[in-house]
């Protein structure tokens, strides 16, 4: 293999595909941290050069985690579509780049195609586009999902309603649940992480989302974010579970380091259809983010990017309703600043689109990274017009629980009024009937928590 | 000549109070008294209104001035008397200084060779259970609730007839330091008092990282955590110390931590 260009007259030459992906891509200080990045501005350009002519079978042969070793690299591979793949292998990442911004190119077309990529393909083209390509591409491509309502339909934005408490008090939950619903928050899911991982907690969590969800009828889904295995023991003993969440990871390694297996999740997802009070057909929830392999130690000297790329790959095998990046809750060593950020926020909004699920942005960062909540408002405003399918919803954006910030209740109602975009259609007609929202725009009886204390 | 500005008196009440902070910002809420209820049931910025899709003046103004205020606490320092109070002496990881600290994890996570040199040479080997400190992301956080949960631990395992090693305090550390820590020491549980890195109105919140037998390779999925130690809307650590104690027991009786506890325990029940 020989992988080389000229710049400004100056050689580059890269040994292999991993080390052409991790160098052509965007500044990460994950990536430096892992001593994989570009050393020069100069290099990093011209491993893009290289990797814009790189023919799509290239990738497909070179994972970065090799197949014998790796299940989640396995799963990928085995779920090509070789009909599919066959049409587009000779296509080199820059003519896939200018085919999925074409005009004539459907987002019909981009779904069947997203059915040949794999990981690497979707990261390399990830990083030829520009911050506008990310968010134009996106906008293309939709993928529906069903629980008890529909997420993922052009012209909605969702929110998950999200509202931790330190000790998992139900009655202070409860309190910040009717505040996210009087703002509209809560159509993807009424999503909890506990501080109490214990199947006693979970079930008890589970059962006072489900009571608010009865009494006021709500077209919506609950979730207690704990492991995995916790919850299908919750789910064995008749939890009310809406969706079944796990935290996903690059390979399996790092899934290892979560505590999940490929067969663990295929027995909760089988578990998941057999038993979650919702309609289906999806019932999985799946969280991701940059960097999560490298703090496991289990990256194979690959970027962060690509790594991220992969857990789209698994997360697919398993029809989530949805998916999102937790993009600035890692920290500084991962992605430095708010231009880091806003970039791994819409690469990964992107790339989960491309692979094909409904994928939402938990966008956030912490109190030790240089970014304010102005970039998160900024990042918001760019994902909401690539099409992101939903945000965090957190009282003023603070997290009682997680010591981050993320997007608000307020947020969310703001960019539906600002861009025109509408909650998942059954919720918003509930919230018409019960006289909280009217033609799209929140009414004075919103953004009222009392306003639940009524039945 | 009478200028305007001689009339203007701004003279605030400090908005960061409790009563200035959850003052109920909804105009003409359903059930006034029932809002009020929901409010103080939760540390959330809940009831706080809107002024249309936004946030009304003094909730965003109070946002930005809690964030203000975390940004100040990253860099603070645990201090001496803290150390000396609880006996611990210092020994740091690879990290040079703070800025390393947020860039680097991995060097964090492994002692330097003085340190390992003062453990070898200070500690006891083998206890039951090995408790260091270290300070994380808030120097606050150790220096506000160490001194009251440390005792709660040591005394809680002393009395169930546990052993526990020497305490000693790790600069610039992160939870996988514990690692390095057990390779020198051979305890049977390694518990480490960590700063969590500031929320905002909570920069001083502590967690209890917990594993059994920690050496090469262990990762979070083998430790357990109690997180969000603290006097400000989170558990307290007289409370978080005794519930430390009982979840030390549960990894000697059954040899095991993290996911593997929790299968084992799932199977006991």
């Amino acid at each position: 293999m020989l992988l080389r260009t000229r710049l400004y007259g100056k050689m580059y030459e890269f040994r292999t595909i991993k080390e052409l992906l991790a160098k052509a891509n965007e500044e990460k200080s994950g990536d430096r941290q892992a001593g994989i990045a570009a050393t020069t501005a100069a290099e990093r350009m011209a491993a893009r050069h290289v990797l814009a002519e790189t023919p799509l079978a290239v990738l497909r042969q070179n994972p970065v985690v090799p197949y014998e070793e790796d299940e989640v690299t396995r799963v990928i591979q085995d779920a090509v579509d070789e009909v599919v793949y066959d049409e587009i292998k000779g296509w080199t990442v820059g003519e896939l780049r200018e085919w999925v911004l074409a005009d004539n190119t459907t987002t019909a077309m981009i779904r069947r195609v997203s059915d040949g990529l794999t990981a690497e393909m979707v990261a390399a083209v990830t990083k030829l586009m520009s911050n506008l390509d990310l968010i134009y591409g996106a906008s293309k491509i939709r993928f529906t999902a069903h629980a008890n309502n529909t997420i993922g339909l052009q012209g909605t934005l969702a929110s998950r309603n999200q509202p931790n408490h330190p000790t998992d008090s139900v009655d202070g939950i409860r309190a910040t649940l009717y505040e996210g619903l009087s703002f509209g928050s809560g159509d993807s899911v009424i999503g909890i992480n506990p501080m109490d991982d214990s199947v006693d907690n979970v079930m008890r969590l589970l059962d006072m989302t489900y009571e608010v969800i009865q009494r006021w009828r709500i077209p919506t889904q609950n979730c207690v974010l704990a492991h995995v295995t916790t919850q299908m023991e919750a789910l064995k003993r008749g939890a009310p579970m809406g969706l079944m969440f796990q935290s996903l990871a690059g390979s399996q390694k790092a899934n290892e380091a979560f505590g999940v297996t490929v067969g663990m999740l295929d027995e909760a997802y089988t578990l998941a259809q057999k038993h979650c009070v919702s309609e289906g057909p999806n019932f999985m929830y799946f969280e991701t983010g940059q960097g999560t392999a490298l703090s496991a130690d289990a990256h194979y000297d690959a970027d962060q990017l690509t790594m991220e790329a992969r857990i789209y790959g698994l997360a697919k095998r398993y029809r989530p309703f949805q998916v999102n990046t937790v993009v600035g809750f890692i920290g500084p060593e991962y992605l430095y600043d708010a231009t880091q950020i806003t970039r791994a926020g819409l690469e990964d909004h992107f790339m989960g689109k491309l692979t094909g699920v409904p994928m939402g942005c938990d966008a956030c960062y912490t109190n030790h990274a240089r970014a304010t909540q102005n970039d998160i408002e900024n990042l918001a405003v760019l994902l909401a017009a690539a099409g992101c399918d939903y945000f965090m919803g957190v009282p003023m954006g603070d997290d009682a629980m997680l010591s981050y910030q993320c997007t608000s209740y307020h947020d969310t109602a703001t960019l539906r009024q600002l861009l025109g975009l509408r909650p998942l259609p059954e919720f918003e007609a509930w919230m018409e009937e019960i006289g909280l929202m009217r033609d799209g725009r929140l009414t004075d009886k919103a953004g009222d928590a009392s306003f639940f204390l009524q039945r | 000549m009478d200028r305007a500005d001689d009339k203007v008196i701004i003279d605030l009440p400090d908005p960061t109070l409790p009563e200035e902070r959850r003052a109920i910002g909804v105009k003409n809420p359903h059930d006034l008294e029932g809002l009020r209820n929901l409010c103080a049931a939760t540390t959330a910025r809940i009831g706080v209104g809107r002024a249309g899709p936004r946030p009304r003046t003094r909730s965003l103004l109070l946002f930005h001035a809690d964030h203000a205020a975390a940004q100040d606490a990253i860099y603070g320092e645990v201090a001496e008397e803290v150390k000396a109070k609880l006996g611990l002496f210092t020994v740091k990881t690879q990290v040079a200084d703070r800025d390393e600290y947020l860039l680097r994890p991995d060097l964090g996570r492994r002692l330097c060779d003085d340190a390992k040199a003062t453990i070898a040479a200070r500690c006891i080997r083998q206890p039951q259970v090995q408790i260091v400190v270290g300070d994380g992301l808030s120097a606050a956080a150790v220096n506000t609730n160490a001194p009251e949960i440390y005792p709660i631990i040591e005394q809680g395992l002393k009395s169930a007839g546990v052993s526990v090693g020497t305490p000693f305090f790790i600069q610039f550390a992160r939870v996988g330091v514990i690692n390095d820590v057990n390779a020198i020491i051979g305890a049977d549980v390694v518990v480490i008092l960590l700063g969590e890195r500031p929320g905002l109105g909570v920069a001083d919140a502590l967690s209890a990282y917990l594993g059994y037998r920690p050496g090469p390779g262990k990762t979070d999925a083998d430790r357990d955590v109690v997180c969000m130690i603290t006097y400000h809307g989170g558990m307290n650590p007289l409370e978080a110390g005794a519930y430390v104690v009982e979840l030390i027991k549960k990894m000697l009786r059954h040899e095991s931590s993290g996911i593997g506890l929790k299968i084992k325990m799932s199977g006991v029940e």
